[in-house]
């Protein structure tokens, strides 16, 4: 073989990749950008300004919304994913049993109906229970942004799984690890890459839902996304736009410690 | 004295029980906030609408049902079949397929790119593809209208490398809500790939090359086939929710050309017709309910234990 | 991992006690986003020592659903005058007796009694506009006070021309273009009116919302909006202009109101005494940058707004308006028939 041939490269793999690292990136300067606006508009450049981060650090609402937004969407995302890891280890890699397209169904079900549809019907639903109980806090936004996470955890995490070897997982028992340190030393460390990719699909999925959180919600229990909708019919102020660079130069900063913490690792 | 069948038969049992409660937490859960709700709708479709929205409960009508396959003419009262609904279809169903090739073909070569950087830097790449997506939906589709405006950075930068003379018109096209679409379904695509591609051994990669195989045969031959649970779990987690889109559709094509996902939410909203909503969104459940088991059903049949 | 278990233990930590802890007075009001100046509910908050929170809707049938629903935790709501009935006949909405409070004598009489709410018994005027066509009139010449901007569109603005697509206002607009009177059931004029928007239709580029940036920018040269929207385009571009259709155009108004099921009654009693004064309610509608019914308000409010043309109804167009009233049941079922086949 010639020195220098990558077994992992295709053709235009690297290329396609980076454009799209590009053009997912485009927008989100644009965002930045004109957080930067001096002028009112999401659109118009009139010079530059930190007026809208000045705005943003008073604007309490805002904030709120913003803070609770991402506490709902880690939450959500972590129960979800827990429930769709377990679900995932019993519906995949054994042969049909009964029961077993029920469950695929059942699970994969939140994707399926038109969320105007589920927020519709839990408005219905919940109203009721908040009636009943007395209680309305956030207990409401947190199971629903669960359900619908589900499906999005579970799709990465069956993936991950069903072309998983089952002869390392026997070669444990052989050396008689009870089924618990089998799974956590050997199946769990193989299956994480899915279930980073399933957490990080959920947490996303819910960050950004919009139409659910806006029927369930009930006084006080602003989110991010609702912010913006009620926003969308009157004006949209570059507010918006400091308020999510802030949240993006964190999470950049967060994604950065994490490469360095990992980097120690190797 | 226990046979070797009854030791057998408890096993399976046990086998049973031990799915049945690892599925339970995620059961229950989509049952109490996802599924249980639906039936309120299924319900809700055999009552008759309320003046301003909601329904007058108790009252029951097929109107609902009716309406999703007939129409009647407002001013003379003939009956037709409603070929508005089923162009409507038609647009949804032909938009999600565009979408999920074109997040295909864009997210293969992204979900390969960062599968094989460096063990360490993987989930970091991760972070990069989804950080964008940390941003909420509304606000990136604004900025979307900023690329793609005629006076945006699209046009402006055709313009600057002479490629035309004047701005193109992309926005409020179907082109624009393409493009929301692919941009808001692609770390769905990419995710689900990622995970199943990481774990390809290149031993078998490097055995297609040894057998002179060229790059494209290997892509084609070993790699796709090793990734095709990725492939389909992301053509699902694309395709079936941008069945029911509406917010893409609604801001970068205008809202003039109605998708499923819109017309529904018309129902709920100043169309003020909630049996007809509620039996629409069953309606396409349903389709899409039965094409996702005929399709686990026959994967399933080449499905055993790997050993 | 155990760093995301920390941090996420310390986030529920956190959100547990907030929501355990109450404030001593709470109003929770429920509202149209970004149409409620936070300054004022400062000023509030501070008078009366209580917690306000402001929890947004983006249309009337949302926030409809939602308090029809129940256990919503809402105090307070701002219907627009033509869904006040469906409110007050479905007993959602308190009646606080508005007009037996102190600052009653400050609303203009013009606005006292009005067809939802005669003698002004639930509810206290929020803000009010007109909806018209706002034209950008360097690239047009002709009289931009016509509807026949959006549905006989002029050819230099053929393919320009942005229709806001609530149902009300456009069926309004499309009736009284075809010589109608609003809530009309006369067939022929609503035929008329039907194959007006569907023939026009071809001529918008779109049907939304956000029309601001739009117009500023030039992605729209045309639309039919309300005011506040209007007079916020022109501040930023002074050839876009607001015109009065002379066929007939709609004033509306959205209004403070209580709702029956409060739990914060009193705090939201003083709210709507508050929004009564002369100086908040110009506090109200400089942030809204809409009118509000309150004599006295002038002298409060921002330089720009006080000769704004967006906000003075014309003389000439006295008599070509209408208050937008909500129709019958039998006819919002047709005009929601025509809509939906116009949507399609």
């Amino acid at each position: 073989m010639a020195k220098g041939f990558s077994v992992r490269s295709q053709p235009g793999f690297v290329f396609i990749a980076l454009l799209c690292f590009f053009l997912l990136y485009l927008p989100i300067a644009t965002l930045v950008f004109y957080a930067f606006n001096a002028g009112v508009s999401v659109a118009v450049w009139e010079g530059f300004s930190l007026r809208w981060f000045q705005s943003a650090m008073h604007n309490t609402q805002v904030q709120e919304a913003t803070l609770r937004s991402v506490f709902i969407a880690v939450t959500s995302a972590f129960l979800s994913t827990i429930a769709a890891t377990m679900a995932a280890l019993a519906t995949t890699r054994t042969a049909n049993y009964p029961g077993l397209t029920f469950k695929y169904a059942f699970i994969n079900q939140p994707l399926m109906v038109p969320e105007i549809v589920t927020a519709v019907a839990l408005l219905i639903v919940f109203s009721r229970i908040k009636i009943w109980t007395g209680y309305s806090g956030i207990g409401y936004l947190l199971a629903a942004h669960t359900a619908f996470c589900i499906p999005f955890a579970y799709l990465p995490i069956r993936a991950r799984l069903e072309n998983m070897d089952l002869t390392l997982e026997r070669a444990a028992a052989d050396l008689y690890a009870t089924p618990w340190n089998a799974f956590k030393r050997v199946t769990l460390p193989l299956m994480w890459p899915g279930i980073i990719a399933g957490f990080m699909l959920a947490f996303v999925t819910s960050l950004d839902d919009v139409v659910i959180t806006e029927f369930v919600k009930s006084g006080g229990q602003e989110t991010l996304p609702t912010y913006m909708l009620g926003q969308l019919r009157r004006v949209v102020t570059p507010e918006i736009n400091a308020i999510s660079t802030v949240f993006l130069a964190i999470s950049i900063l967060f994604v950065t410690i994490f490469f360095f913490l990992n980097r120690k690792k190797v | 004295m226990t046979t070797v069948r009854e030791i057998a038969e408890a096993n399976v049992q046990r086998e049973i029980r031990r799915r049945w409660l690892l599925t339970a937490p995620a059961l229950i859960v989509i049952f109490l906030a996802a599924i249980g709700p639906l039936f309120v709708m299924l319900l809700y479709s055999f009552m008759v609408k309320g003046d301003y929205g909601d329904v007058k409960f108790g009252q029951f009508s097929l109107d609902g049902w009716f309406n999703v396959f007939f129409t009647r003419d407002i001013f003379d009262d003939t009956l037709t079949f409603a070929d508005a609904h089923l162009s409507i279809l038609w647009r949804s169903i032909s938009l999600s397929l565009i979408t999920t090739v074109t997040t295909l073909f864009f997210g293969f070569p992204t979900a390969y790119f960062i599968a094989t950087r460096p063990q360490h830097q993987r989930d970091t790449w991760l972070f990069v593809v989804t950080i964008p997506f940390w941003t909420n939906i509304l606000i990136r589709t604004f900025a979307m209208q900023e690329v793609l405006r005629n006076e945006g950075i699209v046009n402006s930068a055709l313009m600057a490398m002479h490629l035309i003379n004047s701005p193109i018109q992309i926005m409020f096209t179907n082109w624009a809500v393409l493009f929301g679409m692919v941009y808001v379904y692609l770390p769905l695509m990419v995710l689900p790939l990622y995970a199943s591609m990481e774990k390809i051994d290149f031993r078998l990669v490097e055995a297609g090359y040894d057998l002179y195989a060229t790059r494209i045969q290997v892509l084609r031959r070993i790699i796709i086939p090793l990734v095709n649970p990725g492939i389909i779990a992301g053509s699902i987690l694309v395709f079936i929710p941008s069945l029911g889109a509406y917010v893409t559709p609604r801001v970068l094509g205008g809202g003039k050309s109605m998708m499923l996902g819109n017309l529904i939410e018309l129902q709920f909203g100043q169309g003020r017709d909630w049996p007809l909503g509620a039996a629409l969104s069953i309606t396409l459940m349903v389709v899409v309910t039965l094409a996702l088991l005929v399709y686990v059903r026959n994967a399933s049949k080449g499905e055993g234990s790997h050993g | 991992m155990k760093v995301k278990l920390k941090l996420l233990m310390a986030g529920i930590a956190f959100f547990a006690t907030a929501g355990i802890a109450h404030a001593d007075g709470e109003l929770n009001i429920f509202n149209w986003g970004n149409y409620t100046n936070p300054d004022v509910i400062k000023k509030f908050e501070e008078k009366y020592k209580v917690k306000v929170t402001i929890t947004d809707y983006d249309s009337n049938d949302t926030a409809l659903a939602k308090v029809r629903a129940g256990g919503h935790g809402f105090d307070m709501v701002v219907p627009s005058g033509n869904f006040m009935p469906i409110w007050i006949s479905d007993g959602l909405l308190l009646e606080t007796r508005p007009d037996q409070m102190e600052n009653f004598k400050n609303v203009d009489p013009a606005w006292v009694n009005v067809p939802y709410d005669p003698g002004r018994h639930y509810s206290v005027p929020w803000q009010w506009g007109t909806v018209g066509v706002v034209v950008n009139t360097s690239k047009y010449k002709g009289d931009i006070n016509t509807w026949d901007i959006i549905f006989k569109t002029p050819d230099e603005l053929k393919g320009k021309v942005n229709l806001v697509p609530e149902m009300n206002d456009v069926m309004d607009a499309a009736i009284k273009y075809n010589g109608g009177k609003h809530c009309s059931l006369d067939k022929e004029v609503l035929k008329k009116a039907r194959n007006t928007l569907v023939n026009a239709k071809p001529n918008w580029v779109s049907m939304e919302y956000s029309t601001i940036d739009k117009m500023v920018k030039g992605d729209f040269l045309a639309t039919s909006d309300w005011n506040g929207s209007a007079m916020r385009q022109r501040l930023q571009n002074p050839d876009i202009k607001y015109g009065y259709p002379k066929e007939g155009f709609t004033t509306w108004m959205d209004n403070l109101s209580v709702l029956k099921d409060a739990k914060n009654i009193d705090n939201a009693k003083l709210f709507q005494n508050f929004v009564m004064d002369p100086e908040n309610a110009a506090g109200l509608s400089a942030f809204a940058r809409c009118g509000n019914g309150i004599l006295g308000s002038d002298k409060f409010m921002p330089a720009d707004m006080k000769d704004a043309p967006e906000l003075i109804i014309p003389k000439a167009m006295e008599g070509h308006y209408e208050f937008a009233t909500a129709c019958p049941p039998e006819v919002t079922e047709i005009y929601t028939k025509i809509w939906t086949e116009v949507m399609k």
